[in-house]
């Protein structure tokens, strides 16, 4: 750099930081531009990786409504985990209430919030059982506490997260959902506990949650019966 | 342009001369945390090239016009839009591969290799020279990382490429010690990473001296480790 004569050092100061905020305004437009370019592919990725998701959690065979479009606005719900407004999904078999799908979030993973969904049944001689659970977004440890999800599970015969199918609160009681470590009744592998720690305490609130409310949440449907 | 003897220099220099895991020792951060398994591992590094490459192109055609008294902070600006630009990128247009790479993205930005590449390579040579630069520091960080990865993972779980399967479906990993085997924590956790990659530092060491004393010339001087990991 060459200047033709040697510059004071406001002018230093005040050219180099108008280059600085040059660089950061080119920078920010270029990222801002990308995400406005990219946001409606990722949002329907995002879209068909919940549907996917959904059929793990709810075998296809417990339902026959259209699961999709009877969604249910929540407030924040604490025990879900919720602080911003979420939807909960009804599915309905031979127009009687079969299942509910939750989104519930473990705040306490070993790094930041374990997004997952809750499927819990209604139907006749199964209400309060766990149909499944899925974890839909985390940031466990790659090849430690990942294993949550059954995509990263080692063990494809009997993943982890299958522990909550069939489950409920008559079969195992409420103060038995923790790990094994805790002295509950789930499993965890050795080194790895606080990950299944948190999924094992936000399903309890979630199914909870739902036991108490579901008779609730399947009413509104009955009001809103002539829109679907 | 670029010679074929620049080539072979820049080469020689990102996978063994300057290895950026065994000789600069940058990016523990990433390296301990990724390196549980192979697949893991060769990911990550497959991530990181790839934003190196792009990174040491951009940092190289721009510099110019980078004032030398802010240049660190305009490096980390263009390194982090760079990692952004891929991450969103490729969640959008090539989402299958997003689902595999995803998470690793972001990560490369806490390597300390691709400020410190930027900061001696790119911003002094012509585009080309750096974008080999950044894609064979990240090749030599490609096999060092495999290498340990799929050591850690075959002491503490037995297998090899476990995870595979998200990669290319139709592939299984490898059962290499019996089922019963217990497993061994240690080469999993951060600790055990450390201890074996001091000893892959102290064979690749073990390779230069024998090969020095064959050649009658004194041991190279180890490069001198930077303060940033």
């Amino acid at each position: 750099m060459t200047f033709g004569k040697e510059p004071s050092a406001t002018g230093l100061a005040i050219r180099t930081a108008v280059i600085l905020v040059l660089f950061v305004s080119v920078f920010t437009a270029a990222l801002a531009i990308l995400h406005s370019l990219t946001e409606p592919a990722i949002r329907a990725s995002a879209a068909e990786e919940e549907m996917r998701a959904i059929n793990d959690a709810l075998p296809r065979e417990l339902y026959d409504s259209d699961l999709l479009a009877d969604k249910i606005e929540l407030p924040p719900t604490a025990d879900l985990g919720q602080d911003q407004p979420s939807v909960a999904y009804r599915a309905h078999r031979g127009g009687l209430p079969a299942a509910l799908v939750l989104k519930a979030i473990a705040p306490d993973g070993y790094s930041g919030k374990i997004h997952m969904l809750v499927a819990v049944r209604v139907d006749a001689g199964h209400v309060g059982e766990l149909a499944g659970v899925r974890v839909t977004e985390h940031k466990e440890t790659p090849g430690l506490g990942d294993y949550i999800d059954p995509k990263k599970d080692k063990n494809k015969a009997h993943p982890w997260i299958d522990q909550f199918d069939g489950q409920s609160f008559a079969k195992l009681p409420e103060k038995t959902w923790k790990v094994k470590k805790d002295g509950g009744q789930f499993d965890s592998i050795a080194g790895a506990t606080v990950s299944p720690r948190a999924v094992v305490k936000a399903v309890k609130k979630a199914l909870a949650w739902a036991d108490a409310n579901q008779e609730r949440l399947f009413a509104a449907t009955d009001k809103k019966g002539g829109q679907r | 342009m670029i010679t074929w003897q620049e080539f072979k220099d820049i080469f020689l220099n990102g996978t063994w001369r300057q290895n950026s895991s065994l000789v600069q020792i940058l990016g523990m951060c990433p390296l301990l945390a990724m390196t549980t398994t192979l697949v893991n591992g060769a990911m990550l590094s497959l991530a990181t090239i790839l934003v190196m490459a792009l990174s040491g192109l951009v940092v190289s055609l721009l510099r110019n016009l980078i004032p030398y008294e802010i240049r660190i902070p305009v490096f980390i600006l263009i390194a982090a839009a760079l990692v952004t630009m891929v991450d969103l990128g490729m969640n959008a247009f090539m989402h299958d591969m997003y689902l595999i790479l995803g998470i690793f993205i972001p990560l490369i930005i806490t390597n300390c290799i691709v400020l410190a590449r930027i900061e001696v390579f790119a911003a002094k040579q012509s585009p080309l020279q750096s974008f080999f630069d950044g894609a064979f520091m990240g090749t030599g960080m490609l096999w060092t990382l495999s290498l340990l990865g799929g050591i850690r993972e075959l002491i503490g779980n037995g297998t090899l490429f476990s995870g595979i399967e998200a990669v290319v479906p139709s592939l299984h990993h490898l059962q290499l010690l019996p089922e019963s085997y217990p497993g061994f924590m240690l080469a999993v956790l951060p600790p055990g990473a450390f201890i074996l990659l001091g000893c892959l530092i102290a064979t690749k060491n073990w390779i230069e001296a024998r090969a020095a004393a064959r050649a009658k010339l004194p041991p190279p001087t180890p490069a001198n480790a930077a303060g940033c990991h």
